[in-house]
């Protein structure tokens, strides 16, 4: 059961490493100039958009992850 | 970094005293008023004094007044004004039973003076890519981080000592990460609230002479969760968490739904040698208790240092991902 435990604190650590890497990759350079002043809040609404997206694959391959190195244990 | 060495040792001696000092009459206090509850976990009918949050406030609030006088940063304020934020909402989460919505939107009004102040900087830093800058995700990032790092540690305050045991191990990984990253002010503003943990963990850990409550166990995590954006050591705040995350993702991927621990059915039971078992109960909700008891039936105790064992592993993680902030690819 530890084991599990720990390949899954170790998993959700690489997931947050690799998915802040894809963060940084695609909102890092997006920049919207054709708004005026207004040009800052788009690009940070998509920016928001975006994240959120990446949030929920995050989640999803959590819980599947979850479900892969617990299968025995979550037959309760 | 030298003339900050005296204001440190200063405020890291008051948590710790004001807390170990005043937490036995607040035990006397609570215990005379009938504030008690029953202690779920022990074989004979065990009542503890809860909630300890008063204390834990007293020694965040003086220590960090006590820092605000040597450095004037607004973001002890900040830290200040929203703890004690968080200790109220959990005081009245002590005393009158709240819906599930209470806490959640409480704590992100309590979120806003960290904003108001100004107490903290949009770009989001990752190990090994660099920042991103994200104004307006990170003002939403602001408001939900206080109610989940405050709920995360609540969800964890279900075994003797657990949540301040956990909380010291925490808050130390959060402060050494501010050292590697040479934020030397928020790192010994951070520092009270390892000690006082330390200090309350004295009358928490097992036997349990008394309860953080709501009160202490969301002062605990405002505080973190505060720190961690000031500090801007969120990733790094979130992995060293990562087994009390872990503990509300299992728990709300079973649930489906923000629901009050209290209205929910016990994932654990005794055994007739008054160790802890997984309930047989199908609709019982999945925990990390739950899954560290799926081996079979352990003590309280035993229960209790595997979720430290978890918690310093991903300190270590939290650790090696500061030294990784220093590392560009």
């Amino acid at each position: 059961m530890s084991s599990g435990l720990y390949g899954f604190l170790f998993a959700m650590w690489s997931l947050i490493i690799i998915g802040g890497g894809i963060m940084v990759i695609l909102l890092g350079p997006f920049t919207i100039q054709q708004f005026g002043d207004f040009h800052w809040i788009l690009a940070s609404g998509i920016k928001v958009i975006i994240a959120l997206v990446l949030v929920v694959i995050w989640i999803l391959i959590l819980s599947k992850l979850k479900n892969y190195i617990f299968k025995k244990e979550l037959k309760f | 970094m030298i003339e900050l060495i005296f204001p440190a040792i200063i405020s890291c001696i008051i948590a710790f005293f004001v807390v170990y000092l005043t937490t036995p009459p607040l035990i006397k206090i609570l215990v005379k008023n009938n504030y008690t509850v029953k202690d779920m976990n022990k074989k004979e009918n065990v009542m503890v004094a809860r909630p300890g949050g008063i204390s834990i406030i007293l020694g965040i609030v003086v220590s960090e007044i006590v820092l605000y006088g040597f450095i004037q940063l607004n973001e002890i304020l900040a830290i200040i004004i929203t703890t004690t934020a968080a200790f109220v909402i959990g005081y009245v989460d002590d005393r009158k039973v709240m819906g599930g919505w209470f806490k959640p939107v409480t704590l992100a009004i309590a979120a806003l003076p960290i904003i108001l102040l100004g107490a903290y900087d949009s770009d989001l830093a990752f190990p090994l890519f660099g920042d991103v800058q994200i104004p307006l995700l990170y003002l939403g990032l602001i408001i939900f981080m206080i109610p989940i790092t405050g709920n995360t540690i609540n969800s964890i305050d279900v075994l003797n000592g657990v949540a301040t045991g956990f909380m010291v191990i925490a808050s130390f990984t959060l402060s050494i990460c501010l050292f590697i990253l040479q934020n030397y002010e928020i790192a010994i503003v951070s520092l009270p609230l390892g000690f006082v943990s330390l200090a309350f963990y004295k009358y928490h850990k097992i036997p349990s002479k008394i309860f953080p409550g709501d009160s202490g166990a969301l002062t605990f995590g405002a505080m973190y969760g505060a720190i961690a954006i000031i500090g801007g050591v969120e990733i790094i705040a979130a992995i060293a968490l990562l087994p009390a995350v872990i503990n509300s993702f299992l728990f709300l991927s079973s649930v489906k739904r923000v629901v009050e621990h209290r209205q929910i059915k016990n994932p654990t039971m005794l055994t007739s040698d008054f160790k802890l078992k997984t309930t047989d109960e199908k609709t019982a909700p999945i925990t990390l208790v739950r899954l560290i008891l799926a081996g079979g039936p352990l003590t309280e105790k035993q229960v209790g240092f595997a979720i430290f064992k978890l918690a310093i592993f991903s300190g270590i993680l939290a650790i090696i991902t500061a030294f990784m902030m220093g590392v560009s690819l």
